[in-house]
């Protein structure tokens, strides 16, 4: 491998993508500033407030609340598609015919227009006509997600597993069939049980494709809107009220411009963070 | 031990599909089937709900808007990205990382931020409610998308091409579009895959950007759903239809769905 | 350790075999004896790594039974045949030190700490890895790598045998050298049986006390390396083995007289091959002789006319190609002997001629 050579004219290639990513990230950005350090009474008239909104944002139940959830929703779904990804994956067979079926079959939902997958969701999930909800019902739960919270919560995480535990499985189904005959025949030879294969020769393979999957994962979820803004619209009351759909709430809503810029900028700023330690951590990866 | 694991493998895709085909079952019913309660496949079939899609314009101008941005956010993304994904695998310039980085954060920053922003922008702009503005928005996400799935592929090829091609006397564009493009011919197709498919899946920018005539289907779905009292048929329908392209051209890239998903990483 | 004997043995990695081409190994009797230095000897593709791998339990074969010490084990898994192997590119565990890596195979087979602490340690000390016990392996150098995939075997005492599958093809080639001796000596200390697959001639035959030739599914010959490059059984060991390999020609044997295109050669010995076979001459380039001519003298009897078509010199050797009639020959003459330029006659040395018929080597006085 030759090493990058240094060559400052390669800007001229960069510069398109700079300009139209600029235009749509840094602009927007610098309005929701201004916002977020300003208050209104009319449209039009606007005054310097300092750093008002950000107190009452780090102050006010609400964000603490859709934060709590947004960090619930985001670690439970994580341990559940994670650990369900890599087995599906470790499943699979190794080859034949039938693994690319088994594959697109599995990339379908991941497909799927996020809007739909909540609608489909919805009439899956409705008590008398969907499948789900009639079926739970049927055999004693007393179900209904737009009523009981825990049936809501229950009803968003499992579709958000529908949706893209398979993500997981393609990933660590990649990282998995990388690995050659070679270290598992090794591994026959020096004895190593199931275990210590997947311990010691698995699990170190998938680690970058995991790191990968977890940063995805991760931060889909962390900005998760579409799906349950369909589903449950946030209900029942507030209790499957994320982040960003109380983003969208205040900011449209509510039309509550000094908050929601304010909250945009909090929640900008720890995808960020969140997304700086993801990237330090796959790129040093990378390199070994 | 292999029929446990098969078996794993079975119930896990018929966990997925089982939403689907509730979708799929529900859209071949009657509005009064539906109402009407429980039942596993549809007694009266019809296409009814199909029907109506395709003849109401507020439905079809749905999908014709929709694939009008996607179409153009995927050229735009990728034509953009072509150039900028070379300079990135080839070489090394100031900022180079953070430059990267950079691009990776957008695709990971939360579109709700962006929503009332990018209405103020689009609007000043005079593209607001015009499929442009949601297939500039869409390049937020799917540039930097592009970029690095693009990256990917192209550092799989060997930088030994580019130097004899210079030294046959081939100049960059010529080099680039000659040579280049059709060696990682793979790679931009499994690109535009990608970009096609986050953009036609995005609805809360495509809903907001757009008023009126340039509505894309997931608004036209969500309006339904809300507005007309559930007609479901209907909901279901067009559920379906919009499910069916992605499953086609998925078959086509089989081979690099880990690839693409993996921001070209694997 | 053990002696290994395969009877009949043959492998097709198609479900319904049929053919002969559809088996990568065609039915082979050997058998190893215990302490001895092996080498499987082929190009790609001829089978060895089938039968390595049938050896090893990874593949049960089609047909056959697989024998150590006399004890059936054709039918046992890698684990419970006890043997080491050595792949292609090195195989270790990335996440474990040098010494973990050496420990994995023991404390699989649940041995007690100490007992496996002191092992691991003399094995490093074999090795010579000693000051990189607590290395993480994947930071090593590919010898050192092979090293302790080597290591993971010899570590377990009663290992029946040690299979290599080509492991020095990833080894820069100066410790390549190094590596190889260090596994003879390793093999005089430990007399096991080892048994080394390579499609490199070099390799194979400064390693092994006798090589296994493969072609095509079939063991061709098995030999010293001296007899493998003396008596060659057949065409292909005798092409294969040597560099450039045996020249090959067509020719016609009556008893002890033979004719290359119409002019005779001498040979030792009477032989007598049916008629329908097709003969043909074998003479290593070493013993050739070849002397100039102005083209305009008729050459002796048992001097062959040629051209010289290329002159390559290899240091303390040269090798002449030449031409006679459309057939080319090699030759390797000592530097500083004095090569014609156009027309030259060459002799071959009598002594040295074998002579196949179908490709299997004539003894003399002896009829196909």
């Amino acid at each position: 491998m030759i090493a990058k050579t240094v060559n400052q004219r390669a800007w001229f290639l960069v510069l398109p993508v700079l300009l139209i990513v600029a235009m749509n990230a840094v602009i927007p950005l610098m309005t929701v500033v201004n916002y977020s350090v300003q208050d209104t009474f009319s449209p039009g008239v606007f005054f310097y407030e300092g750093t008002k909104w950000y107190k009452e944002v780090l102050t006010s139940p609400r964000f603490h609340g859709a934060l709590g959830r947004q960090l619930t929703f985001t670690a439970i779904i994580l341990a559940i598609e994670i650990p369900l990804g890599v087995m599906i994956a470790l499943a699979m067979p190794r080859s034949g015919p039938w693994v690319s079926v088994c594959l697109v079959l599995m990339a379908i939902p991941l497909l799927i227009p996020w809007n739909v997958v909540g609608a489909m969701w919805n009439i899956f999930a409705l008590p008398d006509i969907g499948l789900l909800g009639f079926g739970l019902n049927y055999i004693g739960f007393d179900y209904n997600y737009t009523q009981q919270p825990l049936a809501a919560w229950f009803t968003v995480v499992l579709m958000d597993v529908w949706h893209w535990t398979s993500l997981v499985v393609l990933l660590a189904y990649a990282g998995l069939s990388s690995i050659p005959d070679a270290y598992y025949q090794a591994a026959r030879i020096d004895g190593a049980n199931r275990w210590a294969v997947f311990r010691h020769i698995q699990l170190p393979k998938m680690k970058h494709v995991l790191i990968i999957a977890l940063l995805l994962r991760f931060m889909d979820s962390f900005m998760i809107y579409t799906e349950p803004f369909v589903l449950t619209g946030g209900g029942p009351g507030s209790t499957t009220t994320f982040l960003s759909i109380d983003l969208v709430k205040a900011a449209i809503g509510e039309f509550n411009l000094g908050l929601a810029a304010a909250m945009s900028i909090l929640y900008f700023l720890m995808t960020l963070l969140i997304c700086w330690v993801f990237y330090t951590v796959m790129m040093r990866e990378e390199e070994t | 031990m292999k029929g446990v694991k098969l078996s794993v493998v079975f119930v896990y895709i018929l966990f997925l599909m089982l939403p689907i085909y509730w979708l799929l079952n529900m859209s071949f019913k009657t509005t009064n089937e539906i109402l009407g309660g429980f039942s596993w496949y549809p007694k009266n079939f019809t296409l009814e709900s199909y029907i109506t899609i395709f003849t109401d314009p507020t439905w079809y101008n749905g999908y014709i808007n929709s694939l009008t941005y996607v179409v153009l956010n995927t050229i735009i993304s990728v034509s953009f990205a072509l150039p900028a994904a070379y300079a990135f695998s080839r070489y090394r310039f100031m900022g180079d990382k953070h430059l990267f980085f950079w691009l990776l954060s957008n695709r990971m920053a939360p579109p709700a931020v962006f929503v009332l922003p990018f209405v103020e922008l689009y609007s000043a702009m005079q593209l607001f409610d015009t499929p442009l503005a949601v297939a500039l928005a869409h390049c937020l996400f799917n540039v930097p998308l592009a970029v690095w799935i693009l990256e990917g592929f192209m550092s799989n090829v060997p930088r030994e091409i580019d130097e004899t091609a210079y030294i046959d006397g081939y100049s960059f564009p010529h080099f680039f579009v000659r040579i280049f493009m059709p060696l990682i011919a793979a790679g931009i197709g499994v690109t535009a895959f990608f970009c096609f498919m986050f953009s036609w899946v995005e609805m809360l920018l495509a809903k907001n950007l757009t008023s009126v005539s340039a509505k894309p289907i997931v608004a036209v779905m969500t309006r339904t759903a809300s507005t007309s009292g559930y007609e479901l048929g209907l909901l279901a329908a067009a559920g379906v239809l919009t499910i069916i392209p992605g499953a086609i051209v998925i078959w086509f890239v089989r081979k690099y769905i880990a690839k693409g998903f993996a921001l070209g990483r694997v | 350790m053990a002696s290994i004997a395969i009877e009949n043995l043959a492998h097709s990695y198609i479900e319904n075999p049929v053919r002969d081409a559809d088996y990568a190994l065609k039915s082979i009797n050997y058998e190893w004896t215990d302490g001895g230095a092996y080498a499987l000897l082929g190009p790609s593709g001829c089978g060895k790594t089938t039968l390595l791998n049938v050896i090893s339990g990874l593949l049960t074969p089609s047909q056959g039974t697989i024998q150590f010490n006399n004890r059936n084990v054709t039918s046992l898994p890698p684990e419970e045949r006890n043997i080491a192997q050595v792949f292609q590119f090195p195989v270790i565990y990335d996440t474990m030190t040098v010494a973990e890596n050496l420990a994995f195979p023991l404390a699989n087979r649940g041995l007690d700490k100490t007992e496996i602490t002191t092992r691991v340690s003399q094995m490093l000390e074999t090795l010579d890895l000693s000051t990189k016990a607590g290395k993480r392996a994947n930071k090593l150098t590919a010898d050192e790598k092979q090293k302790i995939s080597l290591g993971r075997g010899l570590v377990r005492h009663d290992v029946n045998a040690i299979l290599f599958d080509e492991p020095l093809t990833v080894i820069d080639p100066l410790m390549k050298w190094e590596l190889r001796t260090q596994l003879k000596e390793i093999h005089q200390q430990l007399r096991h049986t080892m048994i080394y697959v390579t499609h490199d001639q070099t390799e194979a035959l400064t390693f092994a006390e006798k090589v296994v030739v493969m072609h095509e599914g079939s063991v061709v010959q098995v030999g010293t390396p001296e007899e493998l490059f003396n008596e060659p059984e057949h065409t292909f060991v005798g092409y294969f083995i040597g560099s450039p390999g045996m020249n090959i020609l067509p020719v016609t044997v009556d008893g002890s007289h033979a004719t290359i295109d119409g002019f005779p050669v001498s040979i030792n010995g009477f032989y007598t091959p049916s008629k329908d076979a097709r003969t043909e001459l074998g003479i290593r380039p070493e013993h050739i002789s070849i002397k100039a001519t102005n083209g305009t003298r008729s050459p002796d009897y048992n001097e062959l006319p040629v051209r010289v078509k290329r002159v390559s010199d290899i240091g303390r050797q040269i090798v002449i190609a030449v031409t006679l009639g459309n057939h080319t020959i090699n030759l390797i003459v000592p530097e500083g002997t004095s090569v014609p330029e156009k027309h030259a006659f060459i002799t071959f040395d009598t002594e040295r001629i074998s002579i196949f018929a179908n490709d299997r080597r004539l003894s003399v006085a002896s009829s196909s």
